[in-house]
């Protein structure tokens, strides 16, 4: 653990990712392949599984501290951060510790499993003894998941690179899917032999830039593939070995989630991944995200969810057939290997998202003008000669979004943020009019600069009217333009809609709020999209 | 009561003065020269004779300051008023308020760690004591100086030994001498100074308090090679072109607030150093404790989590609006504006 802290400790302590993937490089070196495991599974992003609820966890360091909850709660707020919370508010450390990351995670975390409540307690309490400063600030981060500390997948990526010399597409394909970490799995992922494949795992994503100038800049329009921009659940169907699998761009498997997906799967050849869009869809027409949601949420699949919300996958390429990789093909290819594969009669969930014929510019704009009508985000726009490459990559593919809805909005409360944005009041709740009242709608986190957040920071000290615990009502003054991408109707809402990805566009310091915008607003774009 | 609150600040009506007024009054008594303490404007000051030299650069050549000894007596319409060393920086005073009996402490900002560059604060008995709250919850634990000091020598070494300069943010007046004063004797250097810190050290140094050789950054050659060298400058001079002169560098700052990992994190620093001129939390308490106080008035920082606290430990406390709300690091931010002040100051 000590090792672990160290790394930990270094990455923290700089801002530059070249020094950041030499830590880590250095770390993957020396430390047992055990050990390095953990560290490759927790720094790119997983986490072990969550054994004991964080307000459980909360309520022994509360103990243990000898203070009283509501104290613990004010220090939360300031440091908002409850691992690091926990490890601020304990006593200081009995003991040392000189056992290594994988005895921690595996004897120590992953023991906590299935025992009681008093065993846990007991367990979590003793290693609190053993652990200080950083060490103690990690092993809560373990617990309690979540664990970022400013290094991505790709860093973790680039680091195993330095240190073992394999390229980065091999190891993030190692990588993809079920890895399980220990000694064997961290020799096989930095292995030099890359022939190897289990059998389950997806490919890398490829993903598309946000469209930066303008249409004609991409050259001819006839070099293109344009298609929807589909808003569902973008995921990698495959069938290798008479077994089948599907992978969220989360790399999380959710073949449960979508049996009728699976199922269908065993009627492609095998050796074949498809790439598509898991999209609600009723009469050959998709559904709101809201609907997909919805059935996510569901922790079973009754046969009326089934029924309610039917799913088929959109496929936009194939990546695999007859067990070849065909990512290096252009294209154009693909798309013909795709359509050959995909000849099924109506009742099968597998479908081919459709090319937009357009001969040239004019044609791609006006498509994009009808996104919305297809409930569809906006386009994609594929070089037909482009290979499906690894990760996010300009120039070969682009998204172009539809242009969100906007309202102006009055902030009527605020609260402090978490992280590197605690003790900072970053988040906010929106309201709009109603003869006379303002109804709250929308949360929104973002879109605001470090100097706007301060200025507006300093405001909301200064007009706080209530506070309720971490939550100040503030004077309704401050308008905003929101921007959001869906509207849908809610009952569990005050407002009764709900918008998806709410964000700050703009601060209207121009704009008093009795000219913000009303309730009957939204409705108004309720009927006309939701 | 002695005291009462006022949009003014703290005043004491018997002997006609005001506490740390942050608006011009006839007579005021200062803490300490910080500049959300000690404001510019008001006909008379008393202050303390330890901090005599950092208060005239705060407030004026031309400002009247009668200064007095810690624990010297001077009777204010009929009040007794004495200055007690607070510990928070040269000069620092907690101002005790005598009238029929009854005794009144301000404390202004203090700290009990010992600090080489100030006296040592000194627990006085009273009935009613005014605390600060900057760092008032059970969170802030600070360790021992000489360990963090331990810390900022193992990161400049890092620093040089990779080619590089050390930038470390301190306080203009304070912090960055209770740093200077720590590396005294230590293997490290050139130690480089901003403007701001080089004006105010010099003022230590003319207090009488042992300062290590700085270099003036602003007297140096353009183009000069800084690496190794150990920069101290204020936190307003962070992301600031001024900077762009040490070349390759690593930035730190100490302050209590570095204590939590997302106060560092948002000011893109490199290191966060937990040296505080304040109480922690344990300190708060046995200060508060060591008084006998039996009414507290909290102010500056975490006021209701502190008054809610010893309420609930069986005292009587109150919280007492400052005009400087400091629930979080804003009060260091107002402070890192009024050193802004001092950078265009230069020596």
């Amino acid at each position: 653990m000590k090792r672990f802290a160290a790394l930990f400790s270094a990455i923290d302590s700089t801002t530059r990712t070249n020094e950041k993937v030499l830590a880590m490089a250095d770390y993957f070196r020396d430390a047992d392949p055990h050990d390095a495991a953990w560290a490759v599974h927790v720094l790119s992003g997983e986490r072990p599984k969550r054994l004991v609820p964080a307000r459980r966890l909360a309520a022994w360091a509360i103990e243990e501290a000898g203070i009283p909850e509501w104290l613990f709660e004010e220090g939360y707020h300031a440091v908002g951060d409850l691992a690091e919370t926990i490890s601020l508010v304990l006593p200081p450390a009995r003991r040392e510790s000189d056992m290594p990351l994988h005895h921690w995670i595996e004897d120590r975390l992953l023991a906590l499993a299935g025992q009681s409540d008093d065993v846990q307690r007991q367990a979590v309490g003793e290693a609190w003894q053993e652990l200080s400063g950083v060490e103690r600030f990690l092993w809560n981060k373990l617990i309690t998941g979540g664990f970022r500390v400013g290094v991505s997948r790709l860093l973790v990526i680039r680091a195993l690179s330095k240190m073992s010399g394999i390229d980065d597409a091999t190891l993030t394909h190692r990588l993809t899917g079920h890895w399980h970490p220990d000694a064997a799995a961290f020799s096989a992922l930095v292995a030099a032999d890359t022939a190897d494949a289990d059998v389950s795992r997806p490919y890398p994503f490829f993903l598309a830039y946000a469209l930066e100038h303008e249409l004609e800049s991409l050259g001819n329009a006839g070099e293109w593939q344009v298609e929807w921009k589909w808003d569902g659940i973008r995921a990698q169907l495959l069938h290798r070995r008479g077994q089948r699998f599907l992978w969220s761009r989360g790399e999380e498997s959710v073949a449960d989630r979508f049996p009728e997906l699976a199922d269908a799967a065993a009627l492609l050849p095998p050796g074949t991944a498809l790439d598509g869009e898991i999209l609600p869809w009723v009469d050959e027409r998709p559904l709101p995200f809201a609907e997909l949601q919805r059935r996510i949420g569901r922790t079973k699949l009754t046969p009326k969810i089934l029924r309610e919300v039917p799913v088929v996958l959109l496929a936009y390429d194939i990546l695999e057939l007859d067990a070849r990789d065909l990512r290096a093909d252009p294209l154009s290819e693909r798309r013909r290997a795709l359509e050959s594969v995909l000849r099924f009669s109506g009742d099968v969930p597998l479908r081919i998202s459709p090319i937009i014929p357009a001969a040239d510019w004019g044609a791609v704009r006006s498509a994009h003008g009808r996104a919305r009508d297809m409930l569809a985000e906006g386009l994609m726009l594929k070089r037909r000669d482009s290979a499906y490459g690894v990760g996010r990559r300009k120039g070969a593919w682009w998204k172009w979004k539809v242009a969100p809805h906007t309202v102006d909005a009055v902030m009527i409360y605020a609260q402090a943020g978490h992280g590197r944005r605690a003790s900072l009041h970053t988040d906010y709740t929106f309201a709009v009019w109603q003869d006379g009242q303002l109804v709250p709608f929308a949360k929104a986190y973002s879109g605001l600069t470090d100097v706007e957040i301060r200025a507006l920071d300093s405001w909301i000290r200064k007009n706080t009217t209530e506070k309720f615990g971490p939550v100040r009502s503030v004077k309704p003054e401050q308008v905003f333009e929101l921007a959001f991408e869906g509207i849908q109707r809610s009952p569990r809402h005050k407002s009764g809609i709900a918008v998806r990805f709410p964000r700050i566009l703009r601060w209207r310091t121009d704009k008093p709020a009795a000219e913000a915008d009303s309730l009957e607003t939204l409705h108004g774009l309720l009927e006309k999209f939701g | 009561m002695l005291l009462r609150p006022t949009d003014r600040g703290l005043f004491c009506e018997a002997g006609n003065f005001y506490v740390d007024p942050w608006q011009p009054v006839d007579r005021a008594v200062i803490t300490h020269a910080h500049g959300d303490h000690a404001r510019w404007g008001s006909r008379s000051y008393l202050g303390s004779r330890e901090g005599e030299r950092v208060m005239r650069t705060r407030l004026g050549e031309q400002a009247h300051i009668r200064c007095v000894d810690f624990g010297e007596v001077v009777t204010l319409d009929g009040v007794r008023v004495s200055l007690h060393p607070a510990g928070h920086i040269l000069g620092s005073a907690q101002v005790r308020i005598e009238h029929q009996g009854e005794v009144c402490v301000v404390s202004g900002d203090y700290k009990t760690e010992p600090d080489d560059t100030c006296s040592a604060f000194e627990p006085v008995r009273c009935h009613t004591f005014v605390t600060e709250s900057t760092f008032g919850l059970p969170i802030f634990r600070w360790d021992p100086q000489h360990e963090v000091m331990a810390e900022v020598r193992d990161w400049w070494a890092g620093n040089r030994d990779a080619g590089r300069s050390s930038i470390l943010f301190a306080y203009a007046l304070g912090k960055a001498q209770r740093v200077l004063s720590a590396l005294r004797g230590a293997d490290i250097g050139p130690i480089v100074t901003h403007g701001a810190v080089e004006r105010l050290t010099r003022d230590y140094r003319d207090s009488g308090v042992a300062m290590p050789d700085t270099i003036y950054a602003g007297a140096e050659p353009r183009g000069r090679d800084w690496k190794g060298a150990l920069i101290v400058a204020p936190p307003s001079a962070a992301g600031s072109p001024w900077l762009r002169r040490f070349g390759a560098s690593s930035t730190a700052f100490a302050s209590g607030w570095m204590r939590i990992r997302g106060a560092r994190r948002r000011r893109s620093l490199d290191r966060g150093f937990v040296l505080s001129d304040h109480v922690d939390w344990p300190a708060l308490l046995a200060a508060i404790d060591a008084t006998g106080a039996e009414c507290v008035w909290v102010t500056h920082g975490y006021r209701e989590p502190v008054v809610r606290w010893l309420r609930d430990t069986g005292r009587e406390a109150r919280s007492v609006a400052s005009q400087w709300e400091g629930e979080d690091d804003a009060s260091e931010l107002d402070a890192t504006e009024l050193s802004a002040e001092d950078a265009a100051a230069q020596p």
